[in-house]
């Protein structure tokens, strides 16, 4: 687990050509990790049918609308998986 | 197929049809195995089951705090086998309301909610839940008063999220039967206040 509840965090570009389960609103965008939800196997290696899929820990990683959409009070947590996430310096 | 009464003529209904047929002619399936998961899917999914286990919250201080702490035990207390994924149960407070939303797809907990409704699968819901929750609300004729703050969850992972109602006023002297029978899937969504 290499994020701890209250790491800010930023969901990488990613934009491969396969399955990704990094939704694209929140691309480049930093977060705040709320908790670590436990280890789950990667979706982009499942769809591909790579054995064995690789494994990596799933955050609740929670957003603000005014930093997603620059208008707006609300929040958007999103569970992400640990290598579409990069430290925030 | 059972509890897809009004789907039929979707366009996504369509696809679906499509890709069974071809996921029978490749041989990765037979139509009658397809039946049965289907089956197996919907056979005991209900929403009475989700208001079942936020009556219990209501009536049951201790039994919310577990539930909280982790939504598959709490739910196995009642019955309800809930495997393959986490379940996450986020309560809304006099401060706060939650939505739940899959952008990605519709994921969400059948079993406890029953099969899910056709706008929650609809690329307007998953696409305005996230950005403008507040005017998603007031269509589904929820107005919340200006200082809740509003927590969507999007269900990206194998996370499956139910939320908590408050409990409404004036139902105090209601036995746990009474109250779930108050809980709507809407309210379990998020997009009514109970």
């Amino acid at each position: 687990m290499r994020f701890t509840p209250g790491a800010k965090v930023r969901a990488r570009v990613l934009d491969p050509d396969h399955h990704i389960r990094l939704p694209r609103y929140v691309r480049g965008q930093v977060g705040e990790v709320i908790e670590a939800e436990g280890e789950g196997p990667l979706p982009d290696d499942r769809a591909r049918g790579l054995m064995p899929p690789r494994v990596e820990t799933v955050y609740a990683v929670r957003f603000r609308a005014a930093e997603l959409w620059g208008t707006g009070t609300h929040s958007v947590t999103v569970d992400l998986w640990e290598s579409y996430l990069e430290e925030v310096p | 197929m059972t509890g897809t009464a009004g789907h039929e003529e979707l366009p996504v209904a369509a696809r679906v049809r499509r890709l069974e047929e071809r996921v029978i002619a490749a041989g990765l399936a037979t139509d009658d195995e397809l039946d049965e998961v289907l089956a197996g899917l919907f056979a005991d999914a209900s929403p009475v089951n989700g208001a079942r286990i936020v009556a219990r919250a209501w009536t049951d201080p201790a039994f919310r705090e577990r539930l909280l702490a982790d939504g598959n035990a709490a739910a196995a207390e009642l019955g309800f086998a809930v495997s393959g994924y986490r379940l996450r149960v986020v309560a809304n407070t006099t401060q706060s309301h939650n939505l739940l939303v899959c952008t990605l797809c519709s994921c969400y907990p059948v079993s406890l909610l029953g099969p899910s409704p056709s706008w929650y699968k609809s690329f307007a819901y998953r696409a305005r839940a996230v950005r403008e929750p507040r005017a998603v609300l007031s269509e589904f004729g929820v107005r919340l008063p200006e200082g809740v703050e509003i927590s969507v969850w999007d269900a990206s992972a194998e996370t499956r999220y139910l939320v908590l109602p408050n409990r409404p006023a004036g139902t105090e002297g209601l036995a746990e039967d009474e109250l779930a029978r108050h809980v709507t899937r809407n309210g379990l969504i998020g997009t009514a206040t109970v």
